[in-house]
């Protein structure tokens, strides 16, 4: 087991240098760096530039040196520093940023995933169990549309119909009232009754592709010898269907994570943007479109990696579910 | 986001042909392509997704004459005029028209309501008058299926409704469809030159070359993708013109897309590689590229076709998401992601719910695809029991 731990966290080190270096890249795409943009802003402002401080400016940012050496700069103040560099349209240190909006997108993502879990068990179960019964059909149908519809539109239609027919807003995290206040449990539970549209939006899709893996499963271990075998030795159906193919047919909660988390962290972006959440999607976007690169760079950094530990979480699980798979690396 | 499903899931139907699918003896000498095809047949979701599909392209390709309208007409007395219900019956005779528009100002807020006028009745007439078009590119006409009579005198009609500067809906999504299809065949296109070239190295040679191309695979398929799209689409210069931003977003997604594909391919070829019918050629001292393209190519092009189509709705929606987030395609080009950027606003939704219809669109274009690859993978391999 500690092997194969460590091999996995092995391997993660050339996938997140990899990522560091596709954000540096996104860093660098638009043209001009990031002194070309504050010296605009400063003339725009009818500031003269100083060239002293400009002269300061770049050497602390290193834009004078070629690229690897730049890309040396830059990373090394992140692990070091914690210093992702400046973010031009906020005027604050990026880091300052990410650390208001991260952890409540991180947050989100990671109810989502449970949410997931938690309805795609039973209904992925029920599917398989009673092939080709109406409740199957519903829930194949269910899953068909939920990876067919965009979660933007999802949301959408939640919040159109929640405002014609329930004349009430679904947007944002927190009501008006809440909004300047401290944390105390009224802000808490006005949180949480906000919080569920997101999260169920962001599960739609992932819980309509669990089901049909899991019935798929679950529908290939039940027509194995060992259960017929089983049932014909007079077992109950019940602990017939829980005691083994059950088991086996969980892997993949673990082994889909890898393909889930990546889905739900870019349908956060989106969902976030349409709802107005206060996360790190609408930062991202904006950053973007202002071409704030730094802002934008990070959250492309803290996103990726984050999602590829989330990802190694969850092959650890399986590894420690699974034997097969901790044994193959022996 | 978009989300590739592990090969293997999908409604389990037998598709293994059998003797009762033809005449007797004809399944022992039919070839492949045939009997996929019989396959395919009994997959009744896969055939309805086939049906839309091609009506979808059709009318994609046949876009100006279908639409009663140009993409760029507009009018702007008809902000948010709700859809007009299309009349077949006149007075128990065969005869189609709608009703008028009645429009209210409300003196506070100056948004206009919309009620029905009964006693103005806008007659429509089948391959009517209207713009004048080039169908296809050469034969220049001015007949569209359904119009007002009366020309582009006419007082406009709005089947689907209006949008805030009075465009046609139905027109708009017709026409989007050239785009947003399109999209998807041309990115599918390019991630498939790609993923062929570079799973058909990783399958064949093995060893560190194929480490290396799928460590290059886990890693695209590891990162949350849209972040990476959006800021690759952000890094398109603005003054690029709209079939120069066409193609950049098309690259950009299939430099994601290709990696899917790259993986049927090498998980084919590595399969295939131990037949008996592959050993038997080189034994046959059969070249290399022969045994490729002969032997191999044929008893896996049908999976890559399905694979194909299976790639081919993650496209259309990464494209919507991109272009609905305002960093995709630019009005005013019409794909179904650029119409959609009208309801971001809740606001405007609210009044005007129709401006969701190109979601709609959407979520057809999308089922049928993954009905229709479906069947497609299901069918792929005739030869299974």
């Amino acid at each position: 087991m500690l092997g194969y731990i460590g091999r996995r966290i092995l391997l993660m080190i050339p996938m997140i240098f990899a990522i560091s270096i596709v954000s540096f890249v996104i860093i660098q795409l638009p043209p001009g760096d990031y002194l070309t943009t504050v010296v605009a802003q400063l003339s725009a402002q009818g500031d003269v530039v100083d060239q002293a401080q400009l002269a300061a400016l770049k050497a602390q940012y290193g834009l004078d040196q070629p690229m690897i050496v730049q890309y040396w700069t830059w990373i090394s103040r992140i692990v070091m520093d914690g210093d992702f560099g400046q973010s031009f349209i906020w005027n604050k240190p990026v880091s300052e940023l990410l650390a208001g909006k991260v952890p409540l997108s991180a947050m989100l993502t990671i109810s989502a995933l449970l949410v997931t879990w938690v309805v795609a068990f039973p209904i992925g179960v029920y599917s398989a169990v009673r092939q080709y019964s109406v409740g199957d059909y519903v829930a194949t149908t269910i899953g068909f549309l939920g990876i067919a519809i965009p979660e933007f539109l999802i949301a959408l239609i939640l919040m159109w119909v929640s405002l014609t027919y329930f004349g009430q807003s679904v947007g944002g995290l927190l009501s008006p009232e809440y909004r300047d206040s401290n944390w105390n449990l009224g802000k808490l539970l006005d949180l949480l009754g906000h919080l569920w549209v997101p999260i169920l939006v962001l599960g739609a899709a992932g819980t309509a592709g669990l089901i049909r893996v899991l019935r798929a499963n679950l529908l290939d271990e039940l027509h194995k010898p060992y259960v017929i075998a089983a049932r014909a030795r007079g077992m109950r159906e019940r602990r017939l269907t829980v005691k083994y193919p059950l088991r086996v047919a969980l892997i993949p909660f673990f082994s889909t994570v890898g393909w889930i988390l990546p889905g739900l962290v870019s349908g956060e972006v989106i969902v976030a943007q349409v709802l107005s959440l206060d996360t790190a999607g609408p930062l991202l976007l904006n950053a973007l479109k202002a071409q704030d690169m730094y802002l934008a760079g990070s959250i492309v950094l803290i996103v990726s990696v984050l999602t590829v530990i989330g990802t190694l979480i969850s092959d650890i699980l399986l590894a420690w579910l699974d034997p097969r798979v901790r044994l193959r690396y022996r | 986001m978009t989300q590739t499903l592990p090969v293997g899931e999908g409604p389990e139907v037998q598709t293994s042909v059998t003797s009762t699918d033809a005449g007797q003896g004809a399944v022992a000498v039919a070839p492949q392509w045939k009997l996929v095809w019989w396959g395919f047949k009994r997959h009744r979701l896969a055939m309805a997704g086939m049906i839309v599909i091609v009506a979808i392209y059709l009318g994609a390709i046949f876009a100006e004459f279908l639409a009663p309208y140009s993409s760029e007409h507009y009018n702007p007395d008809y902000a948010y005029a709700p859809p007009q219900r299309l009349h077949v019956l006149d007075e128990g005779e065969w005869g189609l028209y709608v009703y008028g528009y009645k429009s209210e100002q409300n003196p506070e807020t100056l948004a206009l309501t919309w009620t029905t006028d009964e006693s103005k009745k806008v007659p429509v007439q089948l391959f009517a008058h209207g713009e004048e078009y080039k169908l296809l590119g050469l034969i220049t006409t001015d007949i569209h299926l359904l119009g007002t009579s009366g020309g582009t005198k006419a007082p406009p009609m709005y089947l689907l409704g209006a949008d805030r500067t009075g465009h046609d809906l139905l027109s708009r999504i017709i026409h989007g469809a050239r785009i947003s299809m399109s999209i998807g065949l041309v990115g599918v296109a390019v991630a498939f030159v790609l993923g062929l070239l570079l799973g058909g190295i990783s399958g064949f040679f093995g060893g560190i070359v194929d480490t290396g191309i799928q460590r290059v695979v886990e890693f695209f398929m590891s990162i949350p993708t849209l972040p990476l799209w959006l800021a690759l689409a952000a890094a398109v210069p603005p003054g690029w013109g709209p079939l120069q931003r066409y193609f950049a977003v098309t690259v950009i997604l299939s430099m994601i897309a290709w990696t899917h594909l790259a993986r049927v391919v090498r998980s084919r070829f590595l399969s295939l590689r131990e037949e008996d019918f592959v050993t038997a050629a080189q034994v046959d001292g059969a070249s290399q590229p022969r045994i490729i393209f002969r032997h191999m190519l044929p008893s896996f092009s049908s999976y890559l076709i399905a694979s194909l189509t299976l790639s081919i709705p993650g496209m259309i929606l990464a494209e919507t998401s991109l272009s609905f987030l305002g960093l995709g395609l630019q009005p005013p080009v019409v794909s179904w992601g650029v119409l959609l950027q009208e309801a971001q606003n809740i606001r405007a939704v609210s009044t005007a719910p129709w401006l969701l219809l190109p979601g709609v669109a959407v979520v057809i274009a999308v089922l049928s695809l993954n009905f229709l690859g479906d069947g497609l993978r299901d069918a792929a391999d005739p030869y299974k029991h």
